[in-house]
């Protein structure tokens, strides 16, 4: 194989001490920073003896509530790292003006970007969704768990090795400097031939592999492990809406996948996919990309309608308003995300035909979006609104991200796109649907499900004191970005010649300001709800008046999840059971069947990381040896045919007990 | 938020109605092949993929070798009928399986083993010529879409073919449990999943490309 580097070695590779950033003194403090917090966390873990717990409870766990909190977790802590991305660059726009450099010099500026559109996309918002479907699917069909448990474990250990290749990247080597989906000629070998493109292609095929299985994962449980009488249309939206994304999954990363293997074909054997001569095409990248990319946002955001017709029709005490209209709308665009990818980039030559025909059909998927807001809206008509958290961040995101949308469908233009590619209104217009729906939905389905996962709720104040800095936030941050958008401004500068723009830049960096405090309060708000979990504990299960089955089992649910498997007669499940006062069955409990936990996952994605990095730096045999032994590895699983006990009638009869207690306490208060 | 919903347990005459009361074990794996065609699905998009990007750069030569230059049916025919006769013989050993027969599915995944190793043998044989008369898969954006699409259908035929190996272990090990059977029908399906591929391969980049 070729090395056009002159410093590869046969034991290192392209590894060598250079590849620690040590003249860059932001990485060098972020480096001491990040080492003296793990090293802290570790001894910690290991003073109170937290290793096996960890281990054993969680890392090899298969349960699929325990995967989907760790998902969460793993968003929540690519996020941090993904907004101190974001709030540098808002720094350094806001100061680089009048000769003024910024503090970031233009390689890692260009880093920095890439990184954190990355991060968001790949390792925040699709965590964040995953461990939200994760978690909740399973208990709103009634099943134990998903359909094939060890892959889900599996899963997520890949998607936490992409993240961890993509935190190495930070202090050793370099990330990308293409922009958040690589564009080639620029990400080839002649223009990045150095080691971000190669961090940026294994994080994302490592992470992509977890991803996919999942998705397969979810599509087989949602058809093939509902509850008795749960017809498809009787199905809770959330559930409906997460199909409608694993499907996507399915049939969208293996488009990235194939993409960015051709990519590293060009960088590894010296192909000519995406390269100038030698009858490459740079733009079959570009068209090959956004057939997986558009797909891809909603991916990220149908889950997330669900969630707010959950808490809509939650905390409206109605059933939610249009349920058959609803699921079509989603399955409707499920469809259509496949028919509009060539919108991102109308400038490029295609010819007015085809972007007309791709600029309608953006603008019809606009249809059936809008089909769901008037759904939200009639369910709240009349209906007895309770604001408490979840509900307040459905209403901000339902102000957003029509505004949002509708920045949207003017994009969809082509001709308005010609003035508006690449600058920062289309920037303004993607965070105002990303943040405005992925994000502020997160919030609401953690603020909702939060008591479900661990049988207390959120802290209110603090909850309010994050909303009331992230709405305001969002807005400062990115109405500049608007407005000069509008201007012509165009995005991922470094410095500006023009001052008579630096207030805009100062503006939204204070808006970016307001959202790291609402960003604070949350852990706050996290960090008091966790200490004052006995005053905040909800007993009941069901602290909502929830309307689906998640919310007929205990707080956090048993591992089982339900002791007898519900059959289903409504589209409200539990709702359903409440009015017609049905009560648990107390007695003749049998044995559950349950899978195993194993660390095949966690062993198998440690592995894939060390072959990731491997190939990163060309250290060729490691890489070989790395393969193999995955491989190896792989194949011993398939050996293991202890995966499964049962747990015996008596311990559920004793859980049961425990709950029928718990119940009859609630109502004795 | 009301309270009857937590009524006394001797109160509900309907429970009967709401909750599975005579419930059994789950025969494991009742997912599996469900999710296995999924996973074919999406191992299908990638091959749709390598196709349309040899679609689209299929005709760039780059002044190089083109197929007409380079591509020798009768041998491409040969290696095509390797790998049917494969997948004709892994017919025989689901049918073995069928009957129970662990030496019968044992003999017939080792003759489709050989076949699938002769098809490679042959594509390695086709590749190195390539190679050697300065066509390499670097020379041409056709190339390198042929040598991709191609190349990914053999690398699936090699994982193919060590799956094929460790099934024989556990046959060898345990027999036709339900575990093994419902493994053999998985490679089952992803083994003609490559075969209809390869027809496509076969129509679309030989036969055509020698007619282009």
């Amino acid at each position: 194989m070729p090395n056009h580097d002159q410093t590869w070695s046969p034991l290192l590779g392209r590894l060598s001490l250079d590849a620690l950033p040590l003249h860059e003194p932001i990485l060098v403090a972020t480096f001491a920073a990040v080492a003296l917090g793990g090293i802290a966390l570790l001894a910690a873990l290991t003073y109170f003896r937290l290793w096996g717990y960890l281990w054993k409870e969680w890392f090899t766990s298969v349960d699929h509530k325990k995967i989907g909190i760790m998902y969460m977790v793993l968003g929540l802590v690519m996020f941090l790292r993904g907004f101190a991305d974001a709030l540098m660059m808002r720094v350094q726009q806001a100061v680089a003006f009048n000769g003024n450099e910024g503090f970031f010099p233009a390689h890692h500026y260009d880093q920095v970007f890439t990184a954190h559109g990355v991060i968001m996309i790949f390792f925040v918002a699709m965590p964040f969704v995953t461990g939200l479907m994760n978690f909740v699917v399973p208990l709103q069909i009634g099943a134990r768990d998903v359909s094939f448990p060890f892959l889900n474990n599996f899963s997520f250990w890949m998607t936490a090795s992409g993240a961890a290749l993509v935190m190495a990247s930070l202090f050793v080597g370099e990330f990308a400097q293409t922009g958040w989906l690589s564009y080639p000629p620029l990400s080839g070998l002649a223009y990045s031939p150095g080691v971000g493109v190669d961090y940026y292609i294994w994080a994302l095929q490592i992470a992509g592999v977890g991803t996919t299985l999942s998705g397969i994962n979810l599509i087989a449980t949602i058809v093939k492990m509902r509850a008795p009488g749960m017809t498809m249309m009787r199905m809770p939206v959330f559930t409906w809406t997460a199909l409608c994304t694993n499907v996507l999954i399915v049939a969208s990363f293996p488009v990235l996948t194939a993409v960015l293997a051709l990519l590293s074909l060009d960088r590894y054997v010296g192909t000519n996919f995406f390269t100038n001569d030698f009858g490459g095409s740079p733009m079959m990248y570009v068209n090959l990309i956004w057939i997986w990319g558009h797909p891809e946002v909603y991916i990220l955001i149908l889950p997330i309608f669900g969630v707010f017709s959950e808490v809509t029709s939650t905390f409206c005490s109605k059933r939610l308003f249009g349920y058959t209209s609803m699921v079509y709308a989603s399955v409707v665009i499920t469809v259509l995300s496949y028919i509009v990818w060539l919108h991102h980039f109308f400038t490029m030559g295609s010819g007015a035909s085809v972007n007309s025909f791709f600029g309608i059909t953006t603008m019809v998927i606009s249809i059936p979006t809008g089909a769901k807001m008037f759904n939200w809206l009639f369910t709240m008509y009349r209906g007895r609104i309770r604001f408490e958290l979840p509900m307040m961040w459905t209403v901000a995101f339902m102000l957003t991200f029509v505004i949002g949308g509708m920045t949207g469908v003017m994009l969809a233009v082509p001709p308005a796109d010609f003035v508006l590619h690449n600058s920062l209104f289309l920037i303004a217009h993607f965070h105002n649907v990303i943040i405005g729906g992925v994000v502020f939905g997160t919030f609401a389905a953690i603020n909702y499900w939060w008591p479900k996962a661990f049988g207390f709720k959120l802290d209110p104040f603090w909850g309010k004191v994050s909303f009331w800095c992230w709405v305001p936030g969002f807005w400062l941050a990115f109405t500049p970005l608007y407005i000069m958008g509008l201007m012509g401004v165009t995005r991922r500068m470094r410095v500006f010649d023009d001052a008579s723009l630096q207030p805009y830049f100062i503006v939204a960096a204070l808006g970016a300001g307001l959202i790291a405090c609402g960003i604070g309060a949350m852990l706050v708000q996290y960090g008091v709800s966790i200490m004052r979990r006995e005053q905040l504990r909800d007993e009941t299960g069901d602290p909502w008046g929830g309307r689906t089955l998640e919310w007929s089992t205990s707080s956090p649910p048993p591992a089982y999840n339900f002791a007898f498997t519900p059959v289903i007669h409504d589209i409200d499940a539990w709702e359903d059971m409440k009015r017609n006062g049905v009560t648990r069955p107390l007695e003749g409990f049998r044995p559950i069947h349950m899978p195993r936990n194993t660390g095949a996952g966690i062993i198998l994605a440690g592995i894939s990381t060390v072959f990731g990095f491997a190939m990163i730096w060309h250290i060729w045999w490691m890489a070989i040896a790395g393969f193999a032994t995955l491989l190896l590895t792989a194949i011993a699983h398939t050996f293991n045919t202890n995966r499964s006990y049962h747990i015996s009638a008596d311990m559920v009869a004793k859980t049961e007990a425990e709950r029928t207690r718990q119940l009859a306490t609630v109502e004795g208060a | 938020m009301s309270k009857h919903q937590f009524a006394a347990p001797q109160a509900g005459g309907l429970t009967a109605q709401y909750f599975d009361l005579d419930e059994h074990d789950h025969p494991e794996g009742g997912s599996t092949l469900l999710g296995f065609w999924i996973y074919l699905m999406s191992d299908c998009l990638i091959f749709a993929m390598l196709f349309a990007a040899y679609g689209v750069l299929g005709g760039n030569y780059a002044a190089g070798p083109g197929p007409k230059d380079l591509f020798e049916l009768p041998l491409v025919a040969i290696n095509t009928a390797m790998l049917l006769f494969s997948s004709i013989t892994y017919g025989f050993a689901m049918i073995a399986m069928q009957r129970g027969r662990v030496a019968g599915v044992q003999g017939w995944l080792l003759v489709t083993a050989l076949f699938g190793a002769a098809f490679l043998s042959i594509e390695l044989y086709e590749f190195s010529h390539l190679i050697a008369d300065g066509a390499t898969p670097q020379r041409s954006a056709f190339l390198s879409a042929f040598f991709t699409l191609v190349g990914t259908h053999g690398l699936h035929v090699t994982f193919g073919l060590i799956w094929l190996g460790t099934l024989l272990v556990q046959l060898g090990q345990s027999g036709l449990t339900e575990a093994n059977k419902r493994r053999l029908l998985c490679l089952s399906m992803f083994w003609h999943f490559l075969d209809v591929v390869w027809v496509g391969v076969f129509t679309f980049v030989y036969l055509m490309g020698t007619l282009r």
